[in-house]
Order: structure tokens, then C-alpha cells, then sequence
């Protein structure tokens, strides 16, 4: 029974440690992706591109992973919710990967054109998400609620950030309209970036649900968007 | 009882409650086999007791139809209440005690007789008087228990040629033929192979319509699998009760997480 539970035991560290490893592929996916986009580079917006077949080979991995676990091992309690974690948290890390491919594709697009003004929010809003990315992963191999609270925090300066770029934007827009295109394709590089956030505050809350059981959405601002009075007549909330 | 042991044992089913148990103590000799038990146990639900050999599991099921009473070392305290009522009244009839709260066995024990004796066995000795026919009780039992299809044909053939899951339910018509209102089952599968086990808990699920089960299982997949509350024993003590999806996702207890987690030993 000891050496059955330990081989188990093995396995679930095993598990996470494959997580924490897409996880950190995935980020450096988003790096690249932005680092191309800001300094025009195509071949490495190229290689995000390229990347993305073996974010979703981890992806399937990772869930074929759990399922072996989950048929075989018949976990409970934390065994059984942190296999439940993992196999959601993939989801949200995978659909990072998708989102940092669209940056390196916008980075090909405006490969030959001079921004309209340095960028600044998106290297900012960069920076932010990858931090919450890094501590949601922690916090899951960590046991650490605290970082959970942070993440949560950040996303609250990241969605002020994106609604800072997006008027920006529209004052922008309507002051030069030479620009628009160019304009459109950040502001939704900043809306990619955006989601990114989003989904690294469900990490979080999966996080936090493997650590106490309880299942709940945490952000305010994610609240919001599934209160039903809040949205009458409103397209539902925006989901990847 | 201190408070932080309140909090945790008891989150009281809702709907009514076919069985309670107040501060009951079991004793054999000088061994508290049992501790402060304090549980409720709702009507036509099913009810799985968990946890490791010799923790008191089957020792407090044996109390809920007094089957305690037949061991001479063991002595009771506290109190058992069928809908609102003591069994350990001085006055209880122990025999239509045992007719409401019938109990299936580890091993199935078919009597040497034929399958229709078997199941008119019981009606026969509370002197049958009910509307049916004996032939009519010995009917319904076999079908309350999922058998009648298998042996219409051969209700005069002897019950020791059944197969062990068919000889299982077999017992489980037996209780039927009674009238009970409670079934206990102690580890009424771990005989069988996992077909017959299948069985047994599809009929398990069917009969919670009329009876209320207990169940006590060192299947804790089968306890997850069947029950709507757990209860996890541990030296004698309930140490958690609870919805089963509670016990199996989120145990409040460490000893509970623990044990179904397979940290034990």
C-alpha cells in the first residue's frame, strides 16, 4: 500500500512539474511573440508560430496524463482535485499559446511599417501578465494562496491598462485616421493580452479551489460578467 | 462533547431522519468498542460507513438492530432511535425489531432448502398473516431483489446450487420477505466478483426507493459510488460525517483525507 501510494505520489509531482514546464514554454512563447512584434522581427514571430504545434502536443500529453491517473489511481479528495486542476489549467495555458500566436502573426503584418508612436502599454501589459502567469503556476506547486490573492489583484491593473490603450487608441484614430489599420491591429494585440490575464485568474481560481475545495469565481471583475442582471441584453461574456 | 467534535460530526441530513443515534457507547468487556456516537441517518437514502478493520464500523451496525444483544461481553450506553423511538427500551420485541431492520451478511448464507423455502422462511416463523399469499411474498421478495427472472423457473431447486452473487441477492429477498423498513449491509459484496458486486449496488439504488440503507464497505469506490452520506470511523470514533461528494472531494478532517486518499498505514 506505502510503495503504491508512493508511486502515486511520484506521479502527481511528475504531473505538475509537466505543467510548470508548458507553462514556462508558453511564456516564453509570449515573450518572443511581443519581443516581434516590437522590434520587427519576423523570423522570430515565425518561431512562436512554429512553437504552438508542441504547446498543444503538452497539452494533449499532459490530459492523457490525468486520464491514466484518473483511471487507474481512482484519486480522492486533494489526489482527485488536483488532477481536476491540472486537466483545466492546461486549457487556459494552451489557449495562452493560441493568443501569442495571433501577436506574432500581427507582429509579421506590421513587420515593415514605423509604429505611429513607440510602444509602451503593450511591453507594460506584457510584463503584467507574464508575472501573473509565473506566480498562478507557483502557486498551484506551491500551495500558496497569497500569490492566488495577487494574481487577482493584477488582473484589476491590467484590465485598467487595456482601457487606458483603448481609448488612447480611439483618440488616436480619430486624430490621424492615416493610422487606423495599424491602430486596430495593438489594440487588439492589448485586448490579446487582456485575455491572457483572464486566463491566468482562472489558473488562479482553479488554484485556490484545489487548495480549499471550494469552487468559486474570485475576480470581481469576472463576476461581473456572469451575473445575469449585469448583462441584460448584453452579448454573452466573451469565452475562449 | 466538545464543540470542535460537534461541528464536525454532525451536518444533519435534511428531510426526516429514520435513525439517530444519541451518545451511544459500545463496550465489550472492558474495550469501548464504540465512542460517543452521535449520527442521523436519513430515510431512503443510503448511508456508507468507511474506514479501517476493527474501527467500529460493523460493530455500530450491529447496534442498530440490537444484533450486539447476542455477544455477552458487549454492553451498550446511549440510546438508538428508530423513527423517534428507543430500541433499547426494556420492553423492545427484539424479533419485530429485527423484522424492521433487516441485515444481509458478508458472506451469503442461504439456508440448506430450496429458493422458495429460503424466502418463505422468515414469514413462515412471524406467522405469516399478511394479504398475499406466501406464494405472492415469495414473489415480490425475489423480485424487491432482482432475482425472480433467474429462478421462476426453479423456485423448488436447492438455494446452495445459486451462484455467490445470485445466493447474495438471495439473502437480500430473505430480508425483503419480512417487511423490513431499514436494510444494514455488511460488506454485502466483498464475496463477489465485480459483475455480481455491479449488481448488488444497481439493486442497492432500486431499493432506496422503500428502504433505508446502511451500508458498511471497505470499498470506499463503492461507498462513493452508491451512497448519498458517508461516515468514516476511526478507533471506535465517527470521526466525519457527511455528503458522500463532500467525503470524497473535500474531507474536513485530516484523518478523514487521509484515509480516502490511501495515506494510511
Amino acid at each position: 500500500m506505502r510503495r503504491t501510494r508512493q508511486a502515486f505520489d511520484e506521479q502527481l509531482e511528475q504531473l505538475e512539474g509537466r505543467l510548470i514546464e508548458m507553462g514556462t514554454f508558453v511564456e516564453a512563447m509570449l515573450e518572443k511573440a511581443v519581443g516581434a512584434l516590437a522590434e520587427h522581427d519576423v523570423k522570430l514571430a515565425r518561431e512562436v508560430i512554429a512553437a504552438d504545434d508542441t504547446a498543444d502536443a503538452m497539452d494533449l500529453a499532459i490530459e492523457q496524463h490525468c486520464m491514466r491517473l484518473l483511471a487507474l489511481q481512482q484519486p480522492m479528495s486533494r489526489d482527485l482535485r488536483t488532477i481536476g486542476t491540472v486537466m483545466k489549467v492546461i486549457a487556459d495555458v494552451e489557449r495562452i499559446g493560441d493568443y501569442s500566436v495571433d501577436i506574432a502573426k500581427t507582429a509579421i503584418k506590421l513587420a515593415d511599417e514605423k509604429y505611429f508612436r513607440p510602444l509602451q502599454d503593450i511591453p507594460r501589459m506584457t510584463e503584467m501578465v507574464r508575472h501573473m502567469l509565473r506566480e498562478a503556476l507557483e502557486a498551484l506547486v506551491a500551495h500558496d494562496l497569497e500569490r492566488v490573492a495577487r494574481v487577482i489583484d493584477c488582473d484589476d491593473a491590467v484590465d485598467k491598462l487595456w482601457y487606458k490603450v483603448l481609448e488612447d487608441v480611439e483618440r488616436v484614430m480619430q486624430e490621424r485616421p492615416e493610422v487606423v489599420p495599424q491602430a486596430v491591429a495593438l489594440v487588439l494585440v492589448a485586448r490579446y493580452l487582456e485575455r491572457i490575464a483572464d486566463h491566468t485568474v482562472n489558473i488562479a481560481e482553479r488554484v485556490a479551489y484545489m487548495e480549499t475545495g471550494r469552487l468559486e469565481t474570485l475576480a470581481a471583475s469576472h463576476r461581473a460578467e456572469y451575473e445575469p442582471e449585469e448583462s441584460m441584453g448584453a452579448p454573452p461574456a466573451e469565452e475562449d | 462533547m466538545s464543540e470542535s467534535k460537534a461541528d464536525r460530526l454532525i451536518e444533519q441530513p435534511e428531510g426526516e431522519i429514520k435513525i439517530e443515534t444519541r451518545g451511544l457507547n459500545l463496550f465489550y468487556d472492558a474495550f469501548r468498542a464504540l465512542i460517543d456516537i452521535n449520527v442521523a441517518i436519513p430515510a431512503r437514502q443510503i448511508t456508507a460507513l468507511i474506514g479501517p478493520s476493527g474501527c467500529g464500523k460493523s460493530s455500530f451496525l450491529r447496534c442498530l438492530n440490537r444484533m450486539n444483544d447476542l455477544i455477552d461481553s458487549a454492553r451498550v450506553q446511549g440510546d438508538v432511535l428508530l423513527d423517534g423511538g428507543s430500541i433499547y427500551e426494556d420492553d423492545t420485541d427484539v424479533a419485530q425489531l429485527r423484522k424492521r431492520v433487516g441485515m444481509v451478511f458478508q458472506t451469503p448464507n442461504p439456508f440448506p432448502m430450496s429458493i422458495y423455502d429460503n424466502v418463505a422462511y422468515g414469514p413462515r416463523l412471524h406467522g405469516f398473516g399478511g394479504r398475499d399469499s406466501l406464494a405472492e411474498v415469495v414473489e415480490k421478495s425475489l423480485r424487491g431483489a432482482a432475482l425472480w427472472d433467474e429462478v421462476k423457473d426453479n423456485l423448488r431447486k436447492s438455494a446452495l446450487d445459486l451462484s455467490g452473487g445470485q445466493q447474495q441477492r438471495l439473502s437480500i429477498a430473505r430480508v425483503l420477505a419480512v417487511g423490513p423498513d431499514v436494510l444494514l449491509m455488511d460488506e454485502p459484496c466483498s464475496a463477489l466478483d465485480p459483475t455480481a458486486t455491479f449488481r448488488i449496488e444497481e439493486l442497492m439504488l432500486e431499493l432506496m426507493e422503500r428502504y433505508t440503507i446502511v451500508i458498511v464497505t471497505h470499498n470506499m469506490y463503492q461507498a462513493s459510488r452508491v451512497s448519498q452520506h458517508t461516515g468514516f470511523f476511526l478507533l471506535g470514533e465517527l470521526i466525519e460525517y457527511g455528503l458522500t461528494t463532500e467525503i470524497f472531494e473535500n474531507p474536513k478532517d485530516q484523518r478523514t483525507d487521509d484515509y480516502v486518499r490511501g495515506r494510511f498505514g
